[in-house]
């Protein structure tokens, strides 16, 4: 390409970019930057910073100094709060994989034509307020709810179970609202998906179970590695389910950094944790790439 | 007639699946029930009504938040939607490039960064002009969600664009097709489904947001998913369901739009 | 009229860079059939793009009747392109799609309406002016694809390997079809295929590329007989390379000695090649086992291949070499060889090229 074309075309090209990017800039990548510098900084009485350099706040993301004698222990609310948000993501992809494996191969093995139609059944509740799903959620399982209402009726419980406000219900809403995230990609790895191997695994004596292990798992596995990817992620990050369901009891890392910008006026701590929580996310990210991409290299 | 062996069934996964759609769809099938509930109860059944729909439409706090919703998705879709495209064809139609890689991460980082965390970013940095300038109207609201709109609204661009004969472009500039002529006459045309499609997620998105309009706004600036977190915390009547179900509407109809519009054929 | 001087292109991306024009200089001819023939990467749609503007190069000049079309975009070039893909527009109708160049130059209506019929009608797709294009069958997209890029009345018309999209039947009467168009409306015709047989057919010239080269141009009868060098004969139609020694060469004539010892004469390559060994071309149509004048080789019968229209012997040549002849096959006559016979293989008289590498 000549020069003068070369220009033109980059010229062009960057004209096109320069919305998007002022946009991005100002309200999403830019902004990530300043919370790195306010990670370093103290913070003010009342909220807000003091432009002073300080690693304090990196230091409180997992130990604690006793204000009298000076001693660092192991700060365990937030080591606490850490292993409830890992346990209780890891568990919500697990739960997910297991009701939306068999979900998405169901509707992989439809025939073409109703196979959209399934999968917009599944996209609807994906594309719903996330914020009503979860009190969709609420309503079902709170003291006077549809659940203990039915158990009561049945003469099975006494009295209502406590569900709200705990760790099972925070996971249960998790699972409920990120379902979708772990079906469509599975989904997509299992449409493309030649049954003529399954054939063959019938044909040199394989059970149905064998075939489903030694088969289809193997080839699905990317869709399901994508798929715990999409759900592990928001789980981690997640801040409104476990605030609707955890009721401010069971606090997960969103609810922990929100309370340094509320409650705890603590908003260099509450950066530190927020790129906490950024790191965890891009490592699972990365772990991610790697194995999508190990998968490729095997299978391509 | 004796049945098949059918390769493809296996033990158990229909049964599943159903349970799978029965328990995406009963809570919310509850929600909408409750939401004319006549009783103050959102448990307890007590006939047919309206009056948390009327209690609704008649509740100021409701209708500004309706308003307001409905004004930052508008322009917040506007924005995202035209960067979206104007990305979109700088990002699929002339090559790759040096610093695509860099352009991609940034157009998709609301997706990947928790959006707790670009809530904090957010609120820090607004906060910074905010004190600076004084200004604390709709505007921060309306960039924010342009930009996390705008992965949404760039996705069904770029799908199209790439789904497109290239040559058809060449072939009308071929043609003695100016750039701008070949835009509008032969790119556009063929580019709306994927405009339309991008635009309605991003009003959904922008719609739907929590978390990032809770940490943005200034006092008296709730969203309808705002304002029904806050009532959350007291004790819920099936007001919040009449909202919630007419939130719900209007996105069962945009997402049903977007899917039917993406399957027209290209 | 077009002058295409030195043009080069190398493509640098994100691997080494890549060279698919190699300074490439060739003069097409007024209202001239002239095919880009070669197989695929040789650089001929890479060419066939830079003249009609998709691609800048990264040396050299292209001028079409002295004007340099180099700086101009696309749409400023009076050329037309017909896309492999045909790249009709789905979103018009097929008098829509024939209209647009005209549309785009700005042309008053009524004359827009007058050539849009003319071309409907000299492709013969009148009937189907308000189809969409989605609902013709590709052949009749082919014709449409035509008459837009001829609407305007280019001054070159640039066919990108339009007819291989085409089942075998409907390619043949494009063939046909494509070469009435051209003497009918007496345009340069630029038309790029790897198809040997289509170039041969249809072409006033054909330019031979390959590795971003022009090889060899010439007229077909030209290129088939006297492959200047063994990527021409090899590329174009089935050839015998045979190892022999050059002797003498006098203008056109060269004398070689064969591997049996006999002495002929045959075609010397146009730029001279010094007395040695050599490699001498030879079609399997332009010897026989039947005798006759001419210089001969003695072999044994390996192989007898019957192909219907006619049949191929493979005789092992004494000394080694494989020679494949081909032999039209007449009615009711058995051939009178079987596998293991001694046989002569008689190149007539004139035939073979010495090839220049």
């Amino acid at each position: 390409m000549s020069d003068a074309a070369a220009t033109r075309t980059a010229r062009s090209r960057w004209l096109l970019l320069a919305p998007a990017l002022a946009v991005l800039i100002f309200a999403a990548s830019g902004p990530l930057l300043i919370v790195l510098v306010y990670s370093f900084l103290t913070p003010g009485d009342y909220g807000g910073i003091l432009w002073e350099f300080s690693t304090d706040a990196w230091f409180n993301v997992v130990f604690e100094q006793d204000f009298f004698t000076e001693e660092v222990t192991l700060a365990d609310a937030h080591l606490s709060i850490f292993w409830r948000s890992i346990k209780l993501s890891l568990l919500t992809a697990f739960l997910t994989f297991v009701f939306g494996f068999p979900t998405a191969y169901f509707i992989a093995t439809r025939p073409k034509d109703k196979r959209d139609i399934w999968m917009l059944l599944i996209i609807i509740p994906f594309w719903t307020n996330l914020l009503i799903r979860t009190f969709a959620i609420m309503e079902l399982i709170r003291a006077e709810g549809a659940i203990n209402s039915v158990l009561l009726a049945l003469g099975i419980i006494d009295e209502p179970i406590q569900m709200l406000f705990t760790e099972f219900a925070i996971l249960l809403g998790m699972a409920y609202v990120y379902l979708p995230l772990m079906v469509l990609p599975i989904y997509a790895s299992l449409e493309r998906f030649d049954f003529t191997l399954v054939e063959a695994g019938y044909d040199l004596y394989a059970s149905r179970w064998r075939v489903l292990r030694k088969v289809i798992f193997p080839l699905a596995k990317p869709g399901v590695i994508a798929g715990s990817i999409l759900v592990f992620v928001p789980s981690l990050g997640a801040y409104v389910t476990p605030r609707v369901l955890g009721g401010g009891k069971q606090l997960m890392l969103g609810n922990l950094i929100e309370l340094q910008f509320g409650a705890g006026r603590n908003w260099p701590l509450g950066a530190a944790l927020s790129l906490t929580l950024l790191a965890i996310v891009m490592v699972a990210l990365i772990l991610y790439v790697r194995a999508a991409g190990n998968e490729e290299v095997r299978h391509g | 007639m004796a049945k098949g062996f059918d390769i493809r069934r296996q033990t158990g996964f229909a049964t599943i699946a159903m349970a799978c759609f029965v328990i995406l769809y009963l809570p919310i099938v509850l929600l909408v029930v409750y939401s004319f509930n006549a009783g103050t109860s959102v448990a307890i059944w007590e006939g047919f009504s309206w009056r948390w729909y009327v209690s609704a439409w008649d509740n100021d706090q409701v209708q500004a938040a309706t308003v307001r919703s409905l004004v930052i998705a508008f322009w917040a879709t506007l924005i995202a939607t035209t960067c979206a495209v104007l990305a979109a064809l700088a990002t699929t139609r002339q090559g790759s490039f040096r610093g695509y890689t860099l352009i991609f991460a940034m157009i998709n980082q609301p997706l990947m960064v928790p959006e707790i965390v670009t809530a904090v970013a957010l609120l820090i940095f607004f906060a910074m002009i905010k004190v600076a300038t004084g200004y604390t109207g709709l505007f921060y609201l309306i960039i924010a969600h342009s930009a996390f709109c705008l992965p949404f609204a760039y996705m069904p661009i770029r799908a199209r664009l790439q789904g497109m004969d290239l040559s058809l472009e060449h072939a009308a500039m071929d043609l003695y097709g100016t750039p701008w002529r070949v835009f509008r006459r032969v790119t556009l045309p063929q580019l709306w489904p994927g405009i339309l499609a991008g635009a309605m997620l991003a009003f959904v998105i922008s719609l739907d947001d929590v978390v990032i309009t809770e940490f943005v706004k200034s006092a008296g600036q709730d969203t309808l998913p705002t304002y029904m977190l806050g009532q959350l915390r007291r004790v819920v009547t099936p007001e919040v369901n009449a909202i919630s179900t007419a939130l719900l509407a209007i996105s069962v109809v945009m997402v049903m739009g977007f899917f039917f519009l993406s399957r027209t054929k290209k | 009229m077009i002058e295409i001087a030195n043009v080069s292109k190398i493509f640098t991306g994100r691997g080494a860079p890549f060279t698919a024009l190699d300074d490439v200089s060739v003069t097409i001819r007024e209202n001239e059939f002239f095919t880009l023939l070669g197989p695929s990467g040789c650089g001929k749609t890479t060419l066939l793009r830079v003249i009609a503007g998709f691609i800048d190069p990264t040396h050299g000049a292209v001028k079409l009747e002295g004007q340099d079309l180099v700086k101009l975009p696309p749409y400023r070039r009076p050329v037309n392109t017909v896309f492999q893909s045909y790249a009709l527009f789905p979103h018009m109708t097929v008098a829509q799609n024939i209209a647009f160049g005209l549309e785009m130059l700005d042309k008053p209506s009524a004359e827009i309406k007058a050539t849009v019929d003319q071309m409907l009608e000299l492709v013969r797709m009148t009937p189907m002016a308000d189809r969409k294009t989605s609902e013709i069958s590709g052949g009749q997209q082919q014709r449409v694809a035509l008459a837009r890029a001829l609407a305007p009345r280019p001054k070159v018309l640039l066919l990108d390997e339009p007819l291989s999209a085409l089942d075998f039947k409907l390619r043949k009467d494009m063939q046909l079809e494509l070469k009435r168009l051209q003497s009918e409306t007496g345009i340069t015709f630029v038309f790029v295929t790897h198809d040997q047989e289509e170039a041969l057919t249809m072409s006033d010239r054909i330019a031979v590329m390959n590795a971003g080269d022009i090889r060899q141009i010439g007229g077909p009868r030209d290129i088939y007989d006297h492959p200047a060098e063994r990527f021409v004969a090899d590329f174009i139609g089935d050839t015998n390379f045979l190892e022999v020694e050059l002797l003498a060469t006098e203008g056109e004539t060269a004398r070689i000695r064969l591997p049996s010892g006999v002495e002929t004469e045959v075609r010397a390559p146009r730029d001279g090649v010094a007395p040695g060994p050599v490699t001498l071309a030879v079609r399997p149509e332009h010897a026989s086992l039947s005798g006759g004048d001419g210089a001969a080789l003695p072999g044994t019968l390996a192989n007898v291949v019957y192909f219907g229209t006619d049949t191929h012997f493979h005789v092992d040549l004494d000394g080694g070499a494989r020679f494949v002849l081909r032999q039209q096959n007449q009615p009711g006559t058995a051939q009178g060889w079987s596998v293991g016979d001694a046989v002569t293989v008689t190149l007539a008289p004139g035939v073979g090229q010495v090839l220049r590498d």
